[in-house]
């Protein structure tokens, strides 16, 4: 097909209008002016096309020339994406600079996969064997941890004509398919697929198990499923991002996309010479051999920030396909919205609320509705989960505003971050009586089976006391601490500790930063043992304020900067000192 | 080949329309003759067939339809730069305005400037000293850094910057330093504490100055920090030094961006403000920062009188959002006379943490700056409670929290504009400051360092 060649007409910031157009096609890439920078076709009227531009557009004119490259914006899927950096249209960052220096200039492009680096490629199948589409065609080891699964495209399936192991790059051929009904097509390490277009999956199965953070307030309070979805609002300095980034560090899943969608330059930098230096505690490899990262930051290109979130779920949904669990993180969704919303008023649409295009929640919806768990294409039956995670940052922390509300109506999990609890320096700042999970539930058996079975009842019994909390605390602003019976006083007290001792977690130390699942499940129960003890105690006469002074509730706030390696041992020994030191003062209380 | 026109068709407010233009290029800089030989110059917002749109960068006072020429230069808005800027004055279109010669050019840059790859970024971790406790103990700044202040009409916010840009220092270099000061749509009186300030400590000879006064063309003032960027960049990245560049008043920016896409007719974001306001902020403040391939830094501090002192009107929260922290100033420690009056629990420094420490400054900063900060709310929210309920009805250790949060407010907040701490006073400070409550009560120290710093009974 000769590709279509129009001439600019129009130039409105990252808008550009060109005519002669007709034959072109919706979505199709086109290449912009004698830079030839990459742009979108999102409208079309008569011969006119209406284009987003993913480069600055400084420069171009009237009669500037437009070509049409005749495909949808793609990735390119294959070996080499792991451990990089891309933009928000997948050129490869480091590349980038290495060949261009430290600034983005207009027009410069590269591949994003290497195309000189050599891969071994070790076949599953051999020639003659009949193949479907999605089926593994052979291994490639990618990183470390990731074995990559070289897999037959979607749409094809046939017979097997030749298979080579050995190296290959990764547009070398490494083998021929006689496809049904077709031709012999060569097949590559590489696949390319439109970012818009989700890819395709035989089923898609409720999720059923617990994505472990490490993170106590996460896990205990508010899980998240693999496979499922949750946003986390907040306004700015809540600590939106250091919960993005402990998510990226310690969930365990196998590979996580990073997409840093409109923000600042510093923490993708951030990641990027971090990640590399701490190792994943389930496989004891560097992190950055399961991290993928996306970065389009603020002063980017605001329309590359609108293609990011899509860059980097179809690039997930890739590794899903695998039968890996992947989680998707977005910071933040609101600057993606944002970038909706210029585009939309450059097109001079009729605006939605706030000025955010009436397609603003169903834009959203398709996007979180890509996540899930998923019985991969093939005849192995494996199953790969996405999970997504998206931050939102409502304009003055309040929710009310539409991309919140528009994301809330979709995810399940909800991490609501709070100002005031960051302004105590209570880390991670998640409000626990405004957030929720509706995968608690779903997740009961599981956390019944692998953790223990009371593990709901503890967790359940931490959100009751921590409402009872907030009621109390109305109760003593009134009439003051003195009104409470020594049983509410208790109450009180216990709450503190589950807030202090148990939420609280310090991202940055590194034991406190990432707690396993049974030391989360024993700290919890040492401080409500610590409740009940207490109770007995003070039916037995002892004093309040005694009980609240005691030693042992200083060794209780310590317990989880303990050591992981030896923190039953420890554990216990506290144990035993709540017991003796409540025996105490009761004694105290009755010979008084 | 440059031709001119004279096909203005209209001007309204900022923005001018030339119809039967040809090769124009969106983003170009162009230059408009008045009948009385004036030039103004402007910049092509859109172009659409053969009409573009331009917005001007000086006042429309004078232009006459019939007899005006506008000319396209090729070329976008761009500074001349040299190392002979340090110590002169330039008007926030980037002329000189200081009687002294025009600048030889090094080079001539493009003032938007181009964003930096993240991965050639240099993730901030030196730590600057500015000698104020508030700063450096609790919201510490690191060289790259982009930290605002935050404040409201009629606070000391140019005192702030002013002690900021006389003690701030990099302890153990002596790297080359240059302070870059865009003042936009301030009063004079303003820029001239400032300019005297610089002229008392010498930094003057370092200082590179644009000024654009509030009785300047508003429209002017969407390029002033641009200039000031460009300039700094030049500095930073091309002859290695470390560039303090101080930018205030970013809300009167806001307001002329605002101008301009109402006059466009554009679809307002809240508050009227555009809906790329975001955006546009971000490419200022994304400037700073270090990067791989050079010595040099841009540290920035933009500062913004917050409308009401609102803190999320829309200027200070999308600038929050992409600035690296914030100080934020409480007009309630400025009433006390508590100088510099620091809002300590709102502020916030996002890059502190791998700018402490052992080594940068000293081993028990991290777990004491927690320690203030969770003290001094909780000491605030015994206060609260008192004023309800009276001392009595207050815990005991409640009562030692309230002691302990207006002693730290008027010894750790309140240290005056001319006081310049050292980071170990400052943490020995606050280490007498806690000795106060009692050693339970250190849950955000390690044990160890308790044992080393505590010093009370």
């Amino acid at each position: 097909m000769e590709n279509v060649t129009g001439k600019i007409l129009k130039v409105s910031g990252p808008l550009v209008i060109a005519e002669g157009m007709r034959e072109a096609n919706m979505f199709d890439v086109v290449r912009v002016g004698e830079k030839k920078l990459i742009g979108e076709i999102i409208e079309m009227h008569g011969d006119r096309a209406s284009i987003q531009v993913y480069e600055e557009t400084a420069g171009l004119g009237r009669g500037d020339i437009v070509v049409s490259t005749g495909a949808p914006l793609s990735v390119e899927l294959g070996p080499g994406l792991i451990k990089n950096i891309y933009d928000g249209i997948q050129r490869p960052l480091e590349t980038l600079c290495a060949k261009f220096g430290s600034n983005i200039e207009k027009g410069i492009d590269e591949p994003a996969l290497d195309r000189d680096r050599m891969w071994e490629f070790e076949p599953a199948k051999g020639a003659g064997e009949r193949v479907v589409e999605g089926e593994v065609l052979g291994y490639v080891q990618e990183t470390d941890v990731i074995r990559h699964k070289i897999m037959v495209p979607p749409g094809k399936s046939g017979i097997l004509v030749t298979i080579s192991s050995g190296k290959f790059r990764v547009t070398d051929s490494i083998g021929k398919i006689k496809v049904d009904g077709g031709d012999v097509e060569p097949l590559t390490l590489i696949q390319k697929w439109p970012v818009r277009v989700s890819r395709p999956y035989k089923e898609k199965l409720p999720p059923a198990e617990p994505m472990i953070t490490g993170q106590r307030s996460i896990d205990a309070l508010f899980p998240i499923a693999k496979g499922g979805t949750a946003c986390v609002p907040g306004p700015f300095g809540s600590g939106k991002t250091v919960v993005q980034h402990q998510l990226a560090k310690w969930s365990d899943v196998d590979l996580v996309v990073y997409i840093g969608c409109g923000e600042r330059g510093n923490e993708m930098t951030d990641v990027l010479r971090e990640f590399p230096e701490l190792t994943d505690p389930r496989t004891g490899k560097s992190l950055m051999d399961r991290t993928v990262l996306i970065a389009n930051t603020s002063d980017m290109p605001v329309a590359a920030r609108e293609a990011s979130i899509y860059t980097g779920i179809t690039i997930a949904e890739y590794y899903r396909d695998m039968g890996y669990s992947v989680a998707v993180i977005a910071d933040s969704t609101s600057r993606w919205a944002e970038a909706l919303r210029e585009m939309s008023g450059r097109l001079e649409e009729m605006p939605g609320e706030e000025g955010y295009p009436a397609y603003l929640t169903s834009r959203l919806a398709q996007f979180y509705e890509r996540a899930g768990k998923v019985v991969c294409l093939g005849e192995d039956g494996r199953i790969g989960t996405l999970s997504a995670i998206g931050a939102v940052s409502p304009q003055g922390g309040d929710i009310s505003e539409p991309v919140t509300q528009a994301t809330l109506r979709i995810v399940k999990v909800f991490w609501g971050l709070d100002s005031s609890l960051a302004y105590r320096r209570h880390f991670p700042a998640i409000n626990w009586l405004n957030s929720y999970s509706l995968y608690r539930d779903r997740l009961d058996l599981w956390f019944a089976e692998n953790v223990s079975s009371d593990w709901m009842t503890l967790t359940g019994r931490s959100l009751k006391i921590l409402q009872v909390e907030n009621e109390l605390e109305e109760i003593v602003k009134l009439v003051g601490l003195d009104a409470l019976s020594p049983e509410d006083r208790l109450t009180l007290e216990v709450a503190r500790s589950v807030r202090e001792d148990f939420l609280q977690q310090f991202a940055f130390d590194d034991v406190d930063g990432y707690t396993p699942l049974d030391k989360q499940y024993e700290l919890l129960r040492l401080v409500f043992v610590f409740e009940d003890k207490a109770k007995e105690a003070i039916e037995a006469g002892a004093d309040i304020n005694d009980i609240a002074t005691l030693p042992v509730r200083e060794r209780i706030g310590r317990a989880k900067a303990v050591p992981t390696a030896d923190y039953k041992e420890e554990f216990k020994k506290i144990e035993a000192e709540i017991t003796q030191q409540l025996d105490e003062a009761v004694r105290r209380a009755n010979e008084a | 080949m440059i031709r001119e026109y004279k096909t203005i068709e209209e001007v309204a407010g900022p923005l001018m329309l030339v119809r039967q233009v040809d090769g124009v290029k969106y983003d170009e800089l162009g230059e408009i003759q008045l009948p009385n030989g004036d030039v103004r110059r402007c910049r092509v917002l859109e172009v659409n067939g053969r009409d573009v749109l331009v917005q001007l960068f000086e006042s429309s006072a004078g232009l006459n339809l019939a007899e005006s020429k506008v000319r396209f230069t090729g070329h976008g808005v761009q500074l001349p730069v040299s190392q002979n800027m340090l110590g002169r004055v330039f008007s926030g279109m980037g002329e000189p305005i200081d009687g002294g010669a025009k600048i030889i050019a090094d080079k001539k840059l493009d003032i938007n400037g181009t964003p930096i790859n993240p991965a050639a970024r240099i993730y901030p971790s030196e730590f600057i000293q500015t000698g104020i406790s508030t700063i450096d103990g609790l919201n510490t700044l690191v060289r790259g850094q982009k930290l605002p202040i935050f404040s409201g009409s009629g606070m000391p916010h140019a005192n702030l910057a002013a002690q900021i840009a006389r003690q701030a220092k990099v302890r153990g270099t002596d790297g080359k330093f240059a302070v870059v000061f865009a003042a936009i749509g301030i009063t004079f009186e303003e820029a001239d504490f400032f300019i005297s300030d610089f002229k008392k400590t010498g930094a003057i000879d370092r200082t590179v100055l644009f000024i654009n006064l509030a009785s300047d063309p508003a429209i002017e003032r969407i390029s002033t920090p641009r200039m000031a960027l460009t300039a700094a960049e030049y500095l930073a990245f091309e002859c290695d030094m470390h560039v303090l560049v101080i930018m205030t008043d970013i809300t009167n920016y806001a307001e002329a961006l605002r101008e301009v896409s109402a006059a466009r007719k554009e679809v307002p974001g809240r508050r009227g403000y555009p809906g790329y306001l975001y955006t546009d902020l971000a490419t200022m403040y994304e400037r700073a920062g270090r990067k791989a391939g050079s010595e040099g830094s841009i540290t920035m501090i933009p500062i913004l009188t917050m409308p009401e002192d609102d803190k999320t009107h829309p200027i200070p929260d999308l600038t929050g959002y992409i600035t690296e922290g914030q100080i934020i100033l409480s007009r309630e420690m400025y009433r006390k006379g508590y100088m510099p009056p620091v809002d300590v629990l709102p502020s916030l420094s996002r890059l502190k943490d791998k700018g402490i420490g052992e080594g940068k400054t000293r081993e028990d900063h991290s777990g004491t700056l927690n320690q203030l900060f969770s003290s001094y709310a909780r000491g605030k929210e015994a206060k609260e409670l008192m004023v309800v309920l009276g001392e009595a009805a207050l815990s005991p250790v409640d009562r030692l929290y309230a002691q302990f949060a207006d002693a730290f407010e008027a010894e750790y907040i309140n240290q005056g504009f001319y006081e310049n701490r050292t980071i170990e006073e400052t943490l020995d400070l606050g280490w007498k400051l806690l000795s106060m409550l009692p050693k339970a009560e250190m849950k955000r120290i390690k044990p160890e360092l308790v044992e080393k710093y505590w010093q009370g009974k």
